[in-house]
């Protein structure tokens, strides 16, 4: 069990397809992360679901939602 | 506070040395300076060093009199500063104060930055550690991404495209090919510009500021002994150092950074001068959508017409408003703790009538804009002729 609270669904403020990518997710290049602003008001910023893991490509004003945890990093998926 | 200018200045040229270390270029430029102010290392009261990540780009630590010792100064305060892309800016501003309420008569202030010793993945990182680590960087943005998505955001925000963005990057690299000491001095297309790989979309290899090895340093002293000092005199009409909120996504507005309209407006205020009577600028763009935004967040257009006026010409070197004039960070290269005095040496250059190839018509009263990560620090600095 996690002990960590799913955060709320929101909109895409905006978006980045990453290509060039840090050591440390090199092997996750190319990933998309995009900054949410939060129904429950407020801004922050996630990892968008890959397409090979069943999610999709966002763009501003997408509606998201949370998908999982990954290690401490928040992932997205574009609601149905 | 006494009136404060720049009495010399002083670089080395910007690009990849393998053979050169960071203490070795911060002399070189140090020597130029106090060459150009013919002063000796003895005359200098304090010494203040701009440089964002030497501990982890070389593992030096203690950087300030470690750099000092080969300069020949030795005894005085010698302090680092570090603001990421600002801290050679946050130096200058340091020592401006310093100098202004009397505390010293001569400060000479470096900005170094050593970064192709290590593998590209390893430099994304560590200029990652300038954002958010706790949250936009544990999810995976680098520092082009961050301002990628500004980037998208502007874009829908304003219409702004990327033929606008190009042009930015095309209109430096040719300016940065008249400059000698000039990273990357090849003029590039807009075709070229457009096609570049992808780093962060919508940014390409083309919209992104070069990872670079070099040194600048500059001299100030009050204006009241600036005629002791060998250069003709910059004087510093306005300064003014700013901050805001770290991540990206804590803050209001993206497409517009508050920290760089309130320092612009300080030092317009000091300054007694409007943006409309700025002639020339040199600008922090670290991508291209960045030098969009600081010359609509400076006041030299309105909010979201930064794309349509750069790509129409007026920032160009014989338009209305030349911004960049060196080539800028795209093109003159970003050692990151050596922009922001870089900044201010190529301003002096231009105010003087040395700027060679690239010296502009009008040079009396020029602007330096100097950004720290996204948005977090900001320095901006009005110099004019005495």
């Amino acid at each position: 069990m996690s002990e960590q609270q799913p955060p709320g669904p929101g909109v895409v403020y905006t978006e980045t397809t990453i290509y060039a990518a840090p050591e440390t997710f090199l092997q996750d290049a190319p990933y998309q992360i995009a900054i949410v602003e939060l129904d429950a008001g407020g801004r922050t910023t996630v990892r968008i679901l890959p397409a090979k893991e069943g999610g999709a490509a966002v763009r501003i004003g997408d509606r998201v939602e949370f998908a999982c945890f990954r290690g401490d990093i928040h992932f997205y998926r574009k609601s149905s | 506070m006494r009136q404060v200018a720049v009495v010399g200045i002083g670089k080395t040229p910007f690009g990849a040395f393998p053979d050169r270390d960071l203490r070795g270029l911060a002399a070189e430029s140090a020597r130029k300076c106090l060459a150009d102010a013919n002063v000796q290392p003895s005359a200098v009261q304090a010494f203040y060093l701009g440089n964002f990540a030497g501990p982890s780009f070389i593992g030096q630590s203690h950087l300030a009199p470690y750099v000092a010792a080969s300069i020949g100064v030795t005894g005085i305060p010698c302090t680092r500063f570090e603001a990421a892309c600002a801290s050679s800016g946050a130096a200058f501003f340091h020592a401006w104060s310093a100098v202004a309420a009397g505390a010293y008569d001569v400060v000479l202030v470096t900005g170094v930055e050593k970064m192709t010793s290590q593998p590209s993945p390893r430099v994304t990182e560590i200029l990652a550690s300038a954002g958010d680590l706790g949250g936009e960087i544990r999810a995976g943005a680098t520092f082009p991404a961050l301002f990628a998505m500004i980037a998208r955001r502007h874009m829908f925000e304003f219409g702004t495209t990327r033929e606008q963005l190009a042009a930015v990057a095309v209109k430096n690299h040719a300016n940065g090919a008249r400059n000698p000491d000039a990273h990357l001095r090849k003029p590039i297309t807009l075709e070229q510009a457009l096609a570049g790989r992808p780093v962060a979309d919508p940014l390409t290899l083309f919209d992104c500021s070069l990872v670079s090895d070099g040194a600048a340093s500059v001299l100030l002293a009050p204006l009241e002994r600036a005629s002791e000092f060998a250069s003709k005199p910059a004087v510093i009409r306005g300064v003014a150092q700013t901050s805001d909120l770290l991540a990206l996504d804590s803050k209001r507005s993206i497409t517009s950074f508050a920290a760089v309209r309130a320092a612009g407006e300080k030092a317009y205020r000091m300054a007694g001068v409007s943006p409309a009577e700025i002639e020339f600028a040199e600008v922090h763009d670290c991508f291209t959508i960045a030098e969009i935004v600081a010359i609509e967040d400076l006041g030299f257009v309105r909010k979201g017409e930064g794309g349509p006026y750069s790509a129409a010409g007026c920032t160009a070197l014989d338009g209305e408003k030349p911004v960049n004039s060196s080539g800028g960070l795209k093109s003159k290269g970003h050692p990151v703790g050596a922009t922001g005095a870089a900044q201010i040496c190529d301003v002096v250059l231009q105010l003087r009538g040395e700027a060679g190839e690239r010296q502009l018509q009008r040079h009396s009263l020029g602007l330096a804009q100097n950004l720290g990560g996204s948005g977090a620090s900001c320095v901006v600095t009005i110099l004019g002729a005495p």
